[in-house]
This record gives structure tokens, sequence and C-alpha cells, in this order.
């Protein structure tokens, strides 16, 4: 369990981390393509994704730097695809928003919102049919939530009993629309699905080691047979929809909703607990923050370096021959 | 004819292949169905979708039996959802299966356009190359004819014509129809392929065992001096029969030319088919305007100017809904009638 802690820490800590690096640099210019910053919802990328094994897979949307990094994405590449340079994990035909590291399962991310949900449960699908046992995740917002496709692809997944996650990050905004200006009540599907078919369940998403929980539960539901779960975190985005801090628009929501959540940093919390019981000792915290501002040291002098794409090779990925 | 059969009670026009020795002919539903009981046979990554494949029915015959063969896991009926299910088969294709989503109207892909062309069509190209291919293919039937009105029989090949990523096949014979759903599954990418249930009452030549006929390579179905006609599925056969006609009554010399995929499109064929004749009537079951016959004339301008002699004609249906009335119907289907008026028109100029 300490382990678990600790793991979930650091993970959260390095998304954390990144995301200020690529806050404080964004105005510089240098990465011209759109970023959609997960500060303040870190403990679901790194509770869910720590629950699954290298074979699982995660599909992911427009906020997806956490969900690829927590599932093992290389770092130099996600910094030098938000340069769209050649070394980039989408060789710059990406960006920010599309972002793919095979290697580790994260099969690809779609910035249209919700379209990433149906492509995770034909992952399961195909898991299914290879009798692999294996498990597909898919992370999406409560603005997803609203489109139809969920509720088609939760019903296939139910109805054939598919090894799919469906993690509902509720961070109560899509771009500058309330939740409750869009949705009636928390979501009428969840109150009739038959918890046979589907394990559903409503958390503190800031509590990454309850998300771990409940993604274990999930991830174990899954490789048993029994079928989908539908997690639903709730959780909120301290910056904006887009760009850094000062490129929100101000006057869609209130500073006091923005400073309520961020007293329930989800990072924060987990290092209070750790230090409380003793296991975030300040040399080993020190030398944590030390390798991690390293690491991002390292990969904006990668990205830098690295070319741009050449374009000889613009028609060149179309079509796989 | 009841709408919902439909037998196969004419022969093909002899494009000289039994002459080759081809021998067995069988009926289009047949061909299809023995292209996909070989691809499930060959390939175990396979697998067949849609709703109703495994209904009595079975896709006008296509994939009728297919489930008592192969098992409800790898043919199976569909919820309503054809968003949901296009990913659904866009996400096993990259987990590395070979979906193929049958459809028995093209109007319902347009519930399924955002998988297709926002997720399937760019998913290679928008990861650098770097994510795993999407080996899917979306087989969808223009419902054409017997009052099924504005949105049961419309001939979408301009819309997906338009987006990059996809391929986009339109067979016009029976043994055509096996050999391009074969390549078409066999093929690394996101294909569509169009079929029309007018091809469905052909019977014609169809080889035994597995064959290719290669996306992208068209052929000349008639040999002719004076005009050139291209275009696609049914209305291929329409304009091998009015050439004939031509020929016999008129004099007149038409080259039938049948691009059997519209993308990759053979163009080089085309042009050559243009160098020998000068004119083109370019044909097709869609809509006029930014439509498929429309690329053709934009082709033949762009690349063979210096052969054309005339200008182009098209002979596609009119910018309009489809009517339910049959005389309605009628008046806004072309054929034989329209390409025979408007080769007869472009050699005399
Ligand atoms: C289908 C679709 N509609 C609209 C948009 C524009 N858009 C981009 S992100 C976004 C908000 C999404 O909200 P949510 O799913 O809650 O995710 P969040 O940004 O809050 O993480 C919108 C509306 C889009 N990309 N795709």
């Amino acid at each position: 369990m300490n382990d678990v802690k600790l793991a979930l820490y650091r993970v959260m800590l390095r998304i954390r981390r990144v995301q200020e690096r690529i806050e404080a640099r964004y105005l510089e210019d240098h990465m011209k393509t759109p970023v959609h910053l997960c500060i303040g919802q870190e403990a679901i990328a790194a509770g869910v994704c720590l629950a699954l094994g290298p074979g699982d897979s995660v599909q992911s949307n427009h906020r997806g730097h956490g969900h690829y990094l927590a599932k093992g994405g290389d770092l130099k590449a996600l910094i030098a695809e938000l340069h769209c340079k050649a070394g980039g994990c989408s060789g710059g035909f990406g960006g920010s928003m599309h972002l793919v590291d095979t290697a580790v399962g994260f099969l690809g991310s779609s910035s249209i919102v919700g379209g990433g949900i149906p492509i995770a449960t034909g992952i399961g699908l195909a898991m299914r049919l290879r009798r692999a046992d294996r498990v597909s995740v898919v992370f999406f917002g409560d603005g997803a939530a609203d489109e139809g496709v969920l509720y088609e692809s939760l019903n296939f997944a139910m109805l054939r009993r598919l090894p799919v996650v469906y993690v509902l990050e509720d961070n109560q905004w899509a771009v500058c629309s309330p939740r409750q200006g869009r949705q009636c009540g928390d979501n009428v599907f969840l109150r009739g699905a038959d918890p046979d078919r589907l394990f559903a369940a409503r958390l503190d998403g800031n509590d990454a080691v309850l998300v771990h929980a409940a993604a274990q539960t999930a991830v174990t539901r899954a490789r048993s047979g029994a079928g989908p779960s539908l997690l639903v975190c709730d959780t909120y985005r301290i910056l904006g929809h887009s760009g850094c801090k000062s490129q929100d628009p101000a006057g869609y929501r209130q500073d006091s909703e923005i400073e309520d959540w961020a007293r329930r940093c989800p990072v924060a919390r987990l290092r209070q607990s750790l230090v409380a019981e003793g296991l975030l000792a300040p040399a080993a915290e020190a030398a944590l923050e030390a390798a991690i501002a390293r690491e991002i040291d390292e990969a904006f002098a990668f990205a830098a370096a690295s070319p741009l794409p050449d374009a000889a090779n613009l028609s060149r990925h179309l079509f796989c021959e | 004819m009841p709408w919902t059969k439909i037998r196969p009670d004419a022969d093909e026009p002899d494009y000289g292949l039994d002459a080759a020795g081809h021998g067995r002919r069988l009926g289009h539903a047949a061909a299809l169905r023995e292209a996909l009981s070989l691809a499930l046979t060959l390939d175990e990554r396979v697998f067949v979708m849609g709703q109703g494949v495994d209904d009595p029915g079975g896709m006008f015959g296509a994939t009728r039996g297919l489930h008592q063969q192969f098992g409800g896991e790898r043919v199976f009926d569909t919820p309503l959802a054809e968003t949901a299910l296009t990913g659904v088969a866009v996400g096993a294709a990259l987990a590395g299966m070979r979906p193929v989503y049958l459809h028995n109207r093209p109007d319902f892909l347009f519930l399924a356009l955002d998988q297709l062309a926002n997720h399937a069509a760019k998913w290679r190209f928008m990861f650098g190359g770097a994510a795993p291919p999407v080996p899917l293919v979306v087989w969808a039937c223009i419902g054409r004819g017997w009052g099924s009105a504005a949105q049961h029989s419309q001939a979408l090949q301009g819309i997906f014509q338009h987006i990059p990523g996809l391929k986009l096949v339109m067979p016009s014979t029976c043994h055509d129809a096996k050999g391009l759903l074969l390549a078409a599954i066999g093929d690394d990418n996101p294909v569509v392929v169009i079929d029309h249930r007018f091809n469905f009452r052909n019977k014609g030549p169809v080889p035994e065992g597995p064959y290719y006929v290669p996306l992208g390579q068209g052929v000349v179905r008639r040999p002719g001096r004076d005009v050139t006609v291209a275009g696609f599925s049914h209305l291929v056969n329409d304009a091998f029969v009015a050439a004939e006609e031509l020929a016999r009554e008129e004099g007149i010399e038409a080259e039938v030319v049948d691009l059997r995929t519209i993308r990759p499109l053979d163009e080089a064929l085309l042009l050559a088919s243009l160098a020998r004749t000068g004119r083109l009537v370019a044909v097709d079951t869609g809509w006029k305007t930014g439509g498929v016959a429309a690329e053709l004339a934009a082709v033949a301008v762009e690349k063979g100017f210096a052969h054309l002699r005339a200008p182009v004609v098209r002979v596609t249906c009119p910018d309009l809904p489809t009517p339910a009335g049959y005389s309605l119907e009628a008046a806004y289907y072309v054929g034989k009638q329209q390409i025979k008026d408007a080769i007869r028109r472009l050699a005399a100029s």
C-alpha cells in the first residue's frame, strides 16, 4: 500500500511539474499548438493507469498529457510533439491533442469530444475476440458525456461484456459552459444501468488512492469477463480550458470556486498524507523534485534540438502501404 | 418485383470474360458472400458486423448463413448505433482485427461520419505513422428504386470521395464485387465500398477461390474511337449497352471505361482513353455539383486538356433529393437513355 501511494505521488508530481513548465513557457510561443492542461486532475490519470499493465490500452482526449505520462508515454517525445518537431511522438503531425505511444499501450487520442469512447470500446472488442487478458480504458470529460456516442458505446460494451473501463473526469466545465447548463442531474444513464452489466461508481477524483482502488476493482472485473465499468470522478480544472493561465477569459467562473478546489489539490493532499505517515522524508522529496526537473529540462532541450518535420514527408502517412 | 427481394434475373453484359474460360456464373450477392466467406476462412482477424447480417435476409443475401458457418462472435448483428459501432470497428481495427461493417443503405453512414471521416481517415496521418493502421471495410448498398425516397437512396460517393485517407470502391460486375471486396479486406487502410442494388439483379462469371482486383485499377470494358464514357457501378453496364446499341444503330463507337475505384482513381487509364477519343461523358449515380463526375471532368481538363476536342458532358442525377413516386423517380434517375443521348450529342460535336 505504501509503495502504491509513493508510486501514485511520483506519477502525479511529474505530471504536475510538466504541466507547470508548459504553462510557464507557453507564451514564448515555441509551442504552436493548443495545449489543454490537466492541473488539478492528476489523481485520475495516475490512479487509473497504475492499475494497468503494459498490454492494457488507453484512449485519451484533448486534455491528454496526464494520461499519456501516467501510462508511461515518453516525456521527450511529448514535449517535442508540443513543439511540432520531427522527434515528437506523432512526428509533428499531431500536436498536443494527438499523442501516441504504442510501445506502452497508448494507442492515440482524439480531439473530437467523445471520439475515443467508441474506439476504446472496439479495442475492448478486439481484446475479447483475441482472447487477450487485457483491458481497454478511455478518459473523457463531462462535456463528452453530453454526446450520444457514450450511451451507444456503454450499451454495446454491456451487451457484450467487454473489458472496457470508461473514466469520466467530471471537472464541471466544457470550455466555458457549466455542467448544470448542459445536463439534468448528475447523469441519467448511471441510475438505470443494471449493476450486473455495469459497475458504476461516482467518487472523489482528487483522491488518488480512492481512484486507484476503484480502478483496480474495474480492471479486475474487466479481466474476469464480467464487463465494463464507468468511473465518474469528481474533479476540477484549475487552469483555463486551453493555453496558459493568463489566456483564460475572465468572468465565466467564480474565483472562490477555483480557490475551493485549489484547497483540494490532489497532489498536495497525497503529499500531506505521505509526510504525516513518515513515507516522504525531506531529502527523498528534494531528490524526486530534482530528478523531475532535470528530466523536464532534458525534454525541452530535446525538443528544441529536434528538427522540424521534413515537408517532403507531407503525404507519407496518409495510407500505410 | 417485391422490394425486399432481388432475384438475379439479368445477365451482365458479356465483357468477353466467359470467352476467356471463366465458366461459372454467380449472382452478385453470391459473389459477395463468397468473398466474405473466403476472407473469414483465410484470416481469423476478419469479422463481419452490421444491422441484420445474421437475419434470414442476410444483407440482400451477401451475408446469408455466415453466422451459422463462422459463429455469432465473428458474424454479428449490431445495435442501431452507427456512430459508436463505426468507432468500435475503428478501435477493433487498430487493435489488430479486420472488421467488415455492412449497411443496407449508405444514408446511415451520415451517422457514422464522425468516426469515418474524423477518425478512421485521419488516424494514421494524424500520428505521423506512429499509430497502428485502421484496416477497416465499410460496405453500403445504394437502396435505389421502389419508393425509397430521399433518405434511403442517396449515392454518397461524392462526399466520401472528398475525404483524404479513405479508399473508395464501386464495383460494377459480380467478378469485381468479389475481387474488390477481397482486396478491400486485405488492404491495411480504411476502405468504403458503395454497392448498388441494381447490381444484385445480375449474374456473371465469377472464378472460384480467392482473387484480388487491385484497388485503383480501372478497366476498358469496350474499346471505341469516338467518345469515352467513364464511370462506376451499374452505370457502366448501362453505358456498355448504350454503346453497343449506338454502334449497331448509328455507327458511333464509344469506349466504355469502368474505373472501379474512385479513390485512388486510375487517372492514367482515363487519360489514355481520352487520348484515343478526345471526348468524355462522365457518368455517376450521384449528384452533379461537386460530385464524382465533376472530379472526372476536372481530371480530364487539368491533365488531358490537350486531348479534348469537345466540352465534357456529365450524366448524373439532378441536384435534388430523391422523390418517392415512381413517375417522379423515372424523371430523376439517369441510365442507358441519358448516356446514349450524351454520347450521340458529343459524337456529333
Ligand atoms: C464534437 C466536439 N464538439 C465540440 C468540440 C469543441 N471542444 C473542445 S474541448 C471542449 C470541451 C470538452 O469538455 P469536457 O469533455 O468536459 O472536457 P474538458 O475540456 O473539461 O477536460 C469542446 C466543447 C470538440 N472538440 N468536439
